[in-house]
């Protein structure tokens, strides 16, 4: 597993400190993501994740531990990496149209005109938004705002996408339709995911592993392996039985993690 | 094309009017300092055909210059300050002081030190003209999205990039408020530089044609300033509904919204 990682977290530890209170958001996590896996992270809310997810992605340093990305410590946001956030409202430049959006970031890095036209002009047909190229980010609806925000980090062919609860905003249906998009994606570009959520049934749909965390201070409570058929489906996959066992064993652990952080909580009032 | 012709006609309607009215009370009077709008009209057109290279365009040009390198120097320095929490910490005292002083009190001071030639009058407006531009920019830098600041270090945006792609543009509404505050007081202090020790420009001219006397002239200076601060406003407004069409197609946007 170790050998084949393309990343890994080691013994990470995050505690903010600020203001004469001490915060120990993560207390001692490690897990390893392999090459071309969807891993999604899942666990109670106020458990760290987003710390995590910005921990991982290097835009935040750890107090102590390492993140390392295809064998190189991350120190800052490391090249090959891409990010999508849930505030897609605000991860989209206002002031650019959709098509600028998606292609500031390989402009910054030197594409030549014929590859950035390329690479923009697909990356916005396989998010189904050929036809918005000129409109602005603010013209569209949320859902058609995160189809963008998933193209832009297409087109940047990263090796590791971070998705930190991408689809929270939305509504339900287009919330179904974004996870099958983002599978699609994973699966056509062999690109490694990690994707973080607070909600249940999408982890265990979404994921091929899912990482179920404590409450803060955060660690890895189990990691369970998916076994549902590769190729997944909004009905059948989530009405089959094996998907009611999985998701019962993840709720299970969740609600022991929140039982075992009020006990905490009053012992030390 | 029709909504810009709409807002022309909107914004010239009141002053329309205005004017009729001046005309209309003016026009039999009487009296030496206050003369009829007629009159003042009838002298605007020989007095400024002849004054237009001597005192007209070089007080146009000094406005603009020194306009320019107000909101330049406001950007420039705002933006580092509005980046830098200690660093503004640590100037914000100053600069309070600073900007309370009113700038036509410098003039003496910047005769002083640059004589009354046309350096002077661009650092008089230039150090009253700065402050909005510089304090909506350090307000504006400040206010850079952190989620869009993020989104840059993620793709590897830095530095330069980054200003241009994200600081500069994420500011600009804040900025473009404080470079039309800034026209009005460049405006204001282009006039003022020019009625001390000048020899040149619209505040000369004026303070001239008061010392000599010639009454409806120097009312037509005033009436030419009027026009001049007007053209320079509305084409302030079709700059920045150019620049800012984003920010305003936004915030209509989560009006019909919320």
């Amino acid at each position: 597993m170790t050998e084949t990682a393309l990343l890994e977290v080691r013994r990470l530890r995050k505690v903010y400190d600020g203001h004469g209170r001490v915060v120990e958001a993560i207390g001692d996590l490690s897990f390893a993501c392999a090459a071309g896996e969807l891993v999604c992270i899942v666990g109670p809310s106020g458990a760290g994740k987003t710390t995590l997810l910005r921990c991982v992605a290097g835009l935040l340093a750890p107090t102590t531990g390492e993140v390392v990305l295809g064998g190189a410590r991350i120190a800052g946001p490391p090249a090959g990496m891409a990010v999508v956030f849930q505030e897609y409202g605000r991860s989209l430049f206002p002031w650019l149209t959709v098509w600028r959006n998606v292609a500031l970031p390989l402009e910054q890095h030197g594409a030549s005109r014929g590859e950035l036209r390329r690479l923009v002009d697909d990356a916005l047909a396989e998010v189904g938004l050929a036809d918005v190229h000129t409109a602005y980010p603010w013209q569209l609806s949320g859902g058609m705002q995160q189809r963008v925000a998933i193209a832009r980090a297409i087109a940047y062919r990263p090796k590791i996408l971070l998705m930190d609860e991408p689809f929270a905003a939305v509504d339900a249906q287009t919330r179904a339709d974004l996870e099958d998009l983002t599978l699609r994606v994973w699966r056509r570009h062999g690109v490694t995911v990690l994707f973080v959520t607070h909600d249940i049934d999408e982890a265990v749909y979404m994921g091929q592993r899912v990482l179920i965390l404590s409450s803060s201070p955060t660690r890895v409570i189990e990691d369970v392996a998916i076994d549902l058929a590769a190729e997944r489906d909004q009905l059948a996959t989530r009405s089959s039985a094996r998907f009611a066992e999985l998701r019962s064993r993840v709720y299970e652990q969740i609600q022991r993690a929140k039982r075992a952080r009020g006990q905490a909580g009053e012992g030390r009032s | 094309m029709s909504r810009a012709l709409r807002t022309l006609l909107a914004a010239l309607g009141l002053p329309v009017v205005l004017f009729a009215l001046w005309w209309l009370v003016s026009a039999d009077s009487k009296s030496f300092y206050l003369p009829s709008l007629r009159a003042i009209l009838d002298t605007f057109g020989p007095t400024w055909s002849e004054r237009w290279t001597t005192d007209v365009l070089p007080s146009v040009a000094r406005l603009l210059l020194g306009y320019a390198g107000a909101v330049i120097a406001g950007v420039a320095l705002g933006v580092p300050l509005g980046a830098r929490p200690r660093l503004r910490a640590a100037l914000e005292p100053a600069l309070e002081v600073f900007r309370a002083i009113p700038p036509p009190a410098l003039v003496p001071v910047f005769m002083l030190l640059f004589g009354i030639g046309t350096p002077m009058k661009l650092l008089v407006i230039v150090s009253g003209a700065v402050w909005p531009v510089l304090l909506n920019t350090i307000e504006g830098v400040r206010a850079v999205d952190e989620v869009l600041s993020d989104t840059c270090r993620s793709y590897g945006i830095t530095g330069v990039a980054r200003l241009r792609v994200l600081v500069l543009r994420g500011a600009s509404p804040q900025i473009v408020t404080g470079m039309r505050q800034a026209l009005s007081i460049a405006i204001i202090l282009m006039v003022i530089s020019e009625m001390f020790a000048s020899s040149s420009g619209l505040g000369y001219a004026i303070v001239d044609f008061q010392r000599a006397f010639s009454i409806p002239q120097m009312w037509s200076g005033i009436l030419l300033l009027g026009v001049l601060g007007f053209v320079l406003s509305i084409a302030f407004g079709v700059f920045e509904a150019r620049a800012l069409r984003w920010y305003h197609g936004q915030r209509r946007t989560h009006r019909e919204d919320g």
